[in-house]
């Protein structure tokens, strides 16, 4: 429970800074999708997205992480990312843009999104339950 | 942007993910199994997060002229609530599920050189340019 709290307060403290030095908002959707396909001035999402890969990383070299087991199947996999990237794409955002920074914008926009992407994730979870695939 | 500077944030906000479990499609579901086995602990990590953003937001940025290293804030304009948003949100939900993925910890999950989180993210973008195809923003 308290790392639950420590790696909040960190996404939390990461979010802030971002916008507090650079003046920039951290949805992890929208930097990935910058990273891979805009050119010109974006180049901060680059290493924003290293930084992602790189914190993990010194973790497990510390051992203070491990892989957890992915029960995931190749196929859920696949078609879940595809469904991340239009949902996020289309909504403008995910749990880091409309969870953490737009809520704390007081943003309506973002409280209605994570209340929508929360429900239709827990009807997912009740579906696949009901279809044998959890 | 200072390249190092930027990486170090990367760096903090992943290894949040990592701690808290996001990167953990199993607890994911858990967490979003609400009338089942739920475990509710991962709403901590939002509180935690939020815990800081929105004293930030709302009593500390409003008093900043502009950002300490840039020449200014660069903030989301839109405010309409529309079927784009929640039609996203609502398909974003349920690929979170069906992956047990959200993109921050496809991408860091890089780190346990999970081949399935390369796949994730090769997925999501696909899954981005898709959505530029079919429903290009206005």
């Amino acid at each position: 429970m308290t790392q639950v709290i420590i790696g909040g307060l960190l996404i939390g403290l990461s979010s802030v800074l971002l916008m507090a030095l650079q003046g920039r908002i951290a949805g992890i959707s929208s930097i990935v999708y910058r990273a891979a396909f805009v050119r010109g001035g974006e180049t901060w999402t680059v290493w924003f997205v290293l930084g992602l890969v790189v914190g993990p990383a010194i973790l497990i070299a510390m051992g203070l992480a491990a892989a957890p087991v992915l029960e995931s199947s190749w196929l859920q996999i696949l078609v879940g990312g595809l469904l991340v990237g239009i949902g996020t794409k289309i909504g403008s955002g995910c749990t880091s843009g409309h969870g953490v920074c737009g809520i704390g914008r007081g943003s309506l926009r973002s409280i209605l999104a994570t209340v929508a992407f929360m429900a239709s994730g827990a009807l997912a979870v009740l579906a696949m339950r009901w279809g044998g695939l959890l | 942007m200072n390249a190092v500077l930027v990486t170090v944030l990367g760096a903090t906000f992943g290894a949040g993910l990592v701690l808290s479990g996001m990167t953990d499609p199993a607890y994911i579901r858990g967490f979003l199994d609400v009338t089942g086995d739920w475990r509710p602990e991962l709403a901590f990590v939002m509180a935690g997060a939020i815990a800081l953003s929105l004293p930030f937001f709302q009593l500390v940025q409003p008093k900043m002229a502009k950002p300490i290293f840039s020449e200014q804030f660069s903030m989301p304009l839109a405010t309409q609530i529309d079927a784009r948003l929640l039609v996203g949100a609502v398909i974003f939900g349920v690929g979170w599920t069906v992956s047990g993925y959200c993109p921050g910890p496809g991408v860091a999950s890089f780190a346990y050189l999970e081949p399935k989180a390369f796949g994730f993210v090769a997925a999501m973008l696909v899954g981005f340019k898709i959505a530029d195809w079919f429903a290009p923003a206005k």
